[in-house]
Order: C-alpha cells, then structure tokens, then sequence
C-alpha cells in the first residue's frame, strides 16, 4: 500500500454570481467547499474532477490532523501511485450544493431571510451540481477536465458533464451507475424519506432552531439505504448469523451481529448528516433522468457527447445492476460515442465502487492514461 | 500476407468496425492507425481488456454466447471475427447476427479439412492436435470445428453471401495448392460476407 496524499485542507470558493437552478428558482451567495490533491500543470490540462455519490462530501482522499483518523472516503483510488494518481493529476472534489459539508445547503443561511433554509431550500438537479462545478473550473482556471470520474450518484454526474459541456471534458468515468433510477430505487428513498419525515423531531424540517433533530428518522433511513448498498454475499461473509453473545436472548435487543453493525452505521450517520440535506439527495436522485426531455430517448439525450466514456459495473451491485449500466452503454453505442465497458466480479455490492480492487484499479489507471 | 494485412486491404478509409473478440486489439490498432477507422472491440478476457484500453482502444466487456442484440442493425460498416467462430456456442446465430449488425463482414477460421488434420485423425484415429489446433479434445476452447467447405454451405444455408476468399497454408502463405484446392491444402482462410 503506498503513502497517500497526506494532509489535506478544505478550501472554499464563493460563486461570484447567482445560479439559476433547473427548478427556474435562483440561488445566491453560494459556497462549494472543496480539496484538491496533486498539482496543476502549467497549460491546465491534467485536471480530474472527482464527482460525490447521495452521502458523499468533497473529503475524498487524505486526513485533516492525524494520519490514524478516518480518511477521505475514496482514499483507496486517489493518491501518489494510485489509479487516480496525484503525481500526475490535479484532483478536484467539491461538496455538492444542498450539501451538509460546508456548501451552502438547507443548513446554511439564507441571505434572504436571515434564517436557516432548512425545508425552503430549493430542489437541485444533477444539472444544477454540474453548473455549479463548472464555476468552480472557471474559478480554477480549468478549461477542460481531463476528466470526470464518480460512482453511483456520482457517476451521473460525470455522464452529465459529457452531456452537457461536451468541450470541457475529454474523459468520464461512469462507475457504478444508471441512466435512471428504477421504480425499486424510487420505493427505497420513499422509505427513507417516510422514515425522516415522520419523525416527530423533523418538525416539518424546521429542527434547525429546535433542541432536537430527527435522528432516529435519519439513522432508519440510513439503515435500509445501506442494506441496499451491500450484496446478499457479502453481508453473509462478513456477518452470517453470528450472534453477539454467542447465544438467542429471546428478546428484541441486537442479538445478530447484523443488527449491530446497521445500528452502528446508522448511528454515526444521524450524527453527521442533517437531514433535509438527505430529502433533497434522495429527491435530486430520483429526478435524475437525462432521457426525459428526448420522450425517453437515451440515444438521443446522448448525442452531445465528445468525450470518452468509461462504463464500470460490479457483478454484485443490485442497486444498480451491471444491467442498468448496460443501458448506459448500448444507448452509447447507438450514439457512435466512444465507449468503453468493463464489468468487474466483486462481492461488495454496490459499495465495490469503494475498494481498489485490482482490475478495477487497472482500467481506471489504464483509460486516464491512454 | 498476413491476416492482419488482408483485413486491412479490405477496410476502407473511415470505417466503423466492429471487431468481435478483438482480443489485445491489435487488429483494430492496426486499422486506426492506417484507415482512421472508428473502432469498437468486444472482449471477454479481463487482461486482454485492460491491454485495449491501454491502447486507448474503446471495448466492451461482453460474452458473444449470451447475444448480440445490443448491437444495432447495420450500426457498423465492417464486422470482423477472427479466429472466434469456432469457439462459440451458436455459430450459426452468430453469423446471423453480424450480417445484422455489419453491412460487411470479416470472418477468419481454422480449416479442420487441412490435409493434416484428415491424415492424421486416418493414421492415428485419435482426435487431431496440430499446429494450428494444438489442444486436446477435452480441453480445447475450438468446440465448433468445421472445414472450409462445412463453413461454405452454412453461409448459403442462412443466404449469406461470400464475396471474397483467401485461404492460407500453415506458415500463414496463400500459394498455389491453397488457391487451387483451399479445402485441403488451406490451414485457415478469411472470408469477406454479407446478408
């Protein structure tokens, strides 16, 4: 395992100008927190940009204090030698807005009212984000990435910056993605939402000002998004049935190991995620739909397509199948876009996206150096 | 001349290419590099993938048994299978389906009606390992062997034309015995087809 990128430190760039958002209303004085790793070259040309997925935030690779706390959340891929190598590029991942990591999001104040957005904050789209990063380019001096890379969420994003700024990107990297989300993708944020939403402490979303916040709502939520963020094998290689105390209590206190680690995950969570933020992703997720305004002609949507796109499923990934990314590819094809598609065994789910695992690993490195 | 530079004699300039178990892609790098041709290469071996990539080669992890039906008809000029058909499950279906796919289409294969191959199953009466087919019975990836002229009907039993043939000896040359007895002296041949 080679060094990563060491410490790092959250920058913040303020759009100089408001953003019109798909949703027609505008949003001012916006903040994008954001790192970046590596260096940038002279002409500008070795730009990546690293594209957040639904719980993500722009802390993707390195620590803050002290090299034995958590690191970034995609630490494994980024970093000197790694797939996405810092010795070479200059490595870009911002918190996306309506975010809860520092860019303005229902958490932030509204210039407007002096108080907390919470619930009145707007709606935001894929589209909305990809804007928003392109100011943050501009800000940067970056004319065009080298590329896009994201999984899951993420993915879409770096599908949507092909779409949309075809000359400001030569490459993306479409990892772990879908054209859209299915009706079951659909029903799993309801629950999620439900389970926030009726929470007594939500408060209509206006817990900001109040003592309490719907944690128990956010870690529900959070418990049955990563169910589906794991596979069938996997939960069992790594939990089976083991019980904690070795034996059946006979009561309804975590008794599976399971249990426990969903109870955990979902503790951890509800403490550093607010929860409009969580509404909003899971409603910004399921808009995501790039087909729409082609009367669901993804063949069309794609055709402002310039740069090379790299399609990566996971054998195990049931959120969103090597079938769904499939979609992506064939309707590319249909383009005459160039298109590469790899699907990689692996036993994680849909959080395979997460590990270095070996091909995985290769392909990125080998497309981004191509 | 090699494969290499017959399939490239009959690609024209600009093409789009379809090259089915384009293993490292070398066929396909060939043809970028002197037809400017848009290239797409369908593989199944992940080394073989990552070596596409890394020749900036687009490509995509597919298993030709499982269907073709997420190529569009007449979505490429030319269709190349070389060295493929042989090892497929369905190679009738699969012919059918690059004539869909492709407006042309190249086909390479082993010729198990070599000379050696029917004297040697003769004098042994064991299954044939030869140069060009080196493997066991049980253990060869080649499940669907047939001579040129097996190949032939086939084509004009699904009303697949063949428009030009060559057939090669063991050394990989096109000499006299191969032009005028192709089924006996040819090791392999290529075949230029169309629905």
């Amino acid at each position: 395992m080679s060094e990563g990128v060491g410490k790092v430190k959250e920058q913040i760039f303020k759009l100089p100008t408001e953003l019109l958002l798909e949703c027609g209303q505008t949003l001012k004085n916006i903040e994008l927190t954001y790192e970046t790793y590596g260096e940038l070259n002279s002409d500008a040309s070795n730009a990546i940009l690293i594209c957040h997925a639904l719980s993500g935030n722009h802390h993707a690779a390195g620590y803050y204090k002290d090299k034995n706390e958590r690191l970034g959340w995609w630490d494994a891929l980024i970093g000197p030698n790694k797939a996405i190598d810092t010795n070479k590029y200059f490595v870009v991942c911002p918190n996306n807005i309506g975010g809860c990591h520092g860019s303005t999001g229902p958490s932030s104040i509204n210039p407007v009212t002096q108080r907390y957005y919470g619930p009145e904050f707007p709606v935001i789209t894929v589209k909305d984000w990809v804007n928003s990063q392109a100011k943050l380019a501009d800000y940067l001096n970056i004319k065009c990435w080298h590329a896009a890379i994201g999984g899951s969420l993420g993915g879409m994003q770096a599908l949507e910056w092909s779409r949309l700024f075809p000359d400001r990107i030569s490459k993306a990297a479409v990892i772990a993605a879908a054209p859209k989300l299915s009706a079951q993708n659909i029903a799993f944020n309801e629950v999620a939402r439900q389970a926030i939403i009726t929470d007594p402490d939500f408060q209509e979303g206006n817990y900001l000002d109040s003592e309490k916040s719907p944690k128990r709502g956010l870690r529900l939520a959070r418990m049955v998004g990563h169910i589906t963020y794991l596979s069938d094998e996997a939960m069992r290689d790594k939990f089976g049935r083991e019980l904690k105390e070795g034996k059946l209590n006979f009561g309804f206190d975590v008794e599976f190991e399971v249990e426990s680690y969903l109870r955990h995950q979902g503790d951890v969570f509800s403490e550093s995620f607010d929860a409009n933020t969580y509404l909003l992703m899971t409603k910004l997720l399921d808009y995501y739909d790039p087909a729409e305004k082609y009367e669901g002609n993804l063949v069309r949507a794609f055709e402002t397509i310039n740069s090379k796109i790299m399609v990566i499923s996971f054998s195990s990934d049931w959120r969103f199948s090597p079938e769904r990314s499939k979609e992506i590819v064939n309707a590319l094809l249909a383009a005459k876009k160039d298109t590469t598609y790899l699907e990689i065994e692996s036993s994680h789910g849909h959080d395979s996206f997460l590990f270095a695992e070996n091909r995985y690993v290769n392909a990125l490195t080998a497309f981004l150096g191509n | 001349m090699k494969t290499i530079e017959i399939i490239n004699n009959w690609v024209a300039q600009n093409s789009s290419v379809l090259d089915l178990g384009c293993g490292k892609g070398e066929i396909l790098l060939d043809l970028i590099y002197s037809k400017n041709i848009n290239a797409v290469g369908v593989e199944i071996d992940s080394s073989n993938i990552n070596k596409c990539i890394t020749s900036g080669i687009n490509v995509i992890e597919q298993n030709i048994d499982k269907g073709l039906n997420n190529f569009i008809d007449n979505s490429f000029d030319v269709v190349i299978m070389s060295q493929t058909i042989q090892v497929l499950k369905d190679p009738k279906k699969a012919l059918q389906e690059i004539t869909r796919i492709g407006n042309e289409c190249i086909v390479t294969i082993p010729n198990f009606g070599h000379w050696r191959t029917r004297l040697s199953l003769l004098l042994t009466g064991k299954m044939p390992v030869t140069d060009p087919l080196p493997e066991s019975w049980f253990d060869t990836p080649n499940i669907h062997l047939c001579s040129l002229e097996d190949f032939e009907l086939l084509c004009s039993d699904t009303s697949i034309q063949i428009i030009k043939k060559i057939s090669f000896n063991s050394s990989g040359n096109s000499n006299i015995f191969t032009r005028a007895w192709p089924n006996l002296f040819g090791a392999s041949a290529i075949y230029k087809i169309t629905k």
